[in-house]
């Protein structure tokens, strides 16, 4: 009875938990990590980063014009913040047939056109950016390791102006990531962006 | 010979025609142009759909909103497809596509790059990702960050606010 009684209650604490977060997650909630296939392809997990304080991951893909325009500053974003702890880890998650750009070859492809420091994988099944709640390409996630944890720390948009990097004046992202390597709180943890919805499974 | 002469002349006539008609139907804006439209507007039902050339299911569901302009549009209903392409490809790429596309709704061009600051202002719940459309009357709105799959699919979706 007692055994039946608790596994109710964690049925219900994981239906909550699931409630409490129907759009993903926002600053303050735990990361699950994942196993994805590499564009070098090896299958690689947050997990395997042993030296890691924390991950920058992008939600992007190979066809999408702001995703492109963003590439350049991605790459800096990891040539910045790798040395401190913070790694780039970019997942595409489109679905082939409705994006045929946006394919495991393809992904190949733009990876070694744009000579990506950083791993570029494969969420084939969709199921990481529907957990994390990514909606359009790009999209910013900053992870720290607390503990065993990944605590999310920042969602969002990388700056304010996709188009022209010169016009930039606020780095939101890099904003985050010095108050995080300060040992600060984020300031502004979540902004939105206009972007290429991510094309999902059987939508159309 | 003249006869060609006549045919250029009278194509740059009709060119000059059409492309006099995409200036008249759109322009670039800031975002209190917008802003103002969601709060003040004069049409009994306003349909603001968030969209971009080179957006494919924007593209895909172009037509069913230029349907409901044309269905619609003299029973009060007034469409605008506020493109969030970039801005130096207005001239290069949006007004072909209006001119290609025979597109008859009005088109703004939201040139307003920090994206953060004004998409809570068109509705809390955008992530930012389009096609994405607004439905307003009154004091009431509808509000859909989705691709619309059929015209009946649009027209369903917004008729408590059409009739």
């Amino acid at each position: 009875m007692k055994t039946k009684l608790l596994s109710f209650a964690v049925i219900l604490c994981t239906f909550m938990f699931i409630a409490a977060t129907p759009d993903g997650y926002s600053p303050g909630n735990k990361a699950i990590d994942f196993k994805l296939k590499n564009v070098d392809g090896k299958m690689v997990s947050l997990a395997d980063y042993k030296d890691a304080k924390g991950f920058i991951v992008t939600f992007t893909c190979n066809h999408c014009p702001f995703s492109k325009a963003y590439e350049d500053r991605i790459i800096a974003l990891h040539n910045k913040y790798a040395s401190q702890g913070y790694p780039v880890v970019a997942i595409n998650s489109n679905d082939k047939t409705l994006s045929p750009e946006d394919s495991f070859e393809g992904m190949v492809v733009r990876a070694k056109e744009k000579n990506f420091p950083f791993a570029y994988l494969y969420d084939e099944s969709q199921e990481i950016a529907k957990t994390y709640g990514a909606t359009r390409t790009p999209h910013m996630y900053i992870l720290k390791k607390e503990g065993s944890d990944l605590t999310v720390k920042y969602v969002g948009a990388i700056d304010d102006n996709s188009d022209d990097p010169s016009m930039v004046t606020k780095k939101y992202l890099e904003n985050a990531m010095d108050e995080i390597i300060a040992g600060k709180d984020v300031t502004t943890n979540s902004t939105k962006a206009i972007g290429c919805t991510i094309k999902w499974k059987g939508t159309k | 010979m003249k006869l060609q002469v006549r045919i250029i002349f009278l194509s740059v006539l009709i060119a000059g025609f059409f492309s006099q008609e995409v200036d008249a139907q759109s322009r670039i804006v800031k975002f209190d142009t917008i802003d103002s439209l969601l709060h003040q507007n004069s049409a009994p039902v306003l349909v603001l759909n968030f969209w971009a050339t080179w957006c494919k299911p924007c593209v895909t569901e172009l037509p069913y909103i230029e349907e409901l302009n044309k269905k619609y549009g003299s029973s009060g209903v007034k469409v605008i497809l506020v493109s969030l392409d970039f801005k130096r490809e207005f001239g290069s790429r949006v007004k072909p596509f209006i001119e290609r596309n025979k597109i008859t709704s009005e088109v703004l061009l939201l040139d307003e790059p920090d994206y953060n600051s004004w998409i809570d202002k068109v509705d809390s719940s955008w992530s930012g990702a389009i096609p994405a459309t607004v439905v307003i009357t009154g004091d009431k709105k509808l509000f859909f960050e989705k691709e619309f799959t059929s015209f009946a699919d649009l027209e369903n979706n917004i008729k408590p606010l059409i009739q």
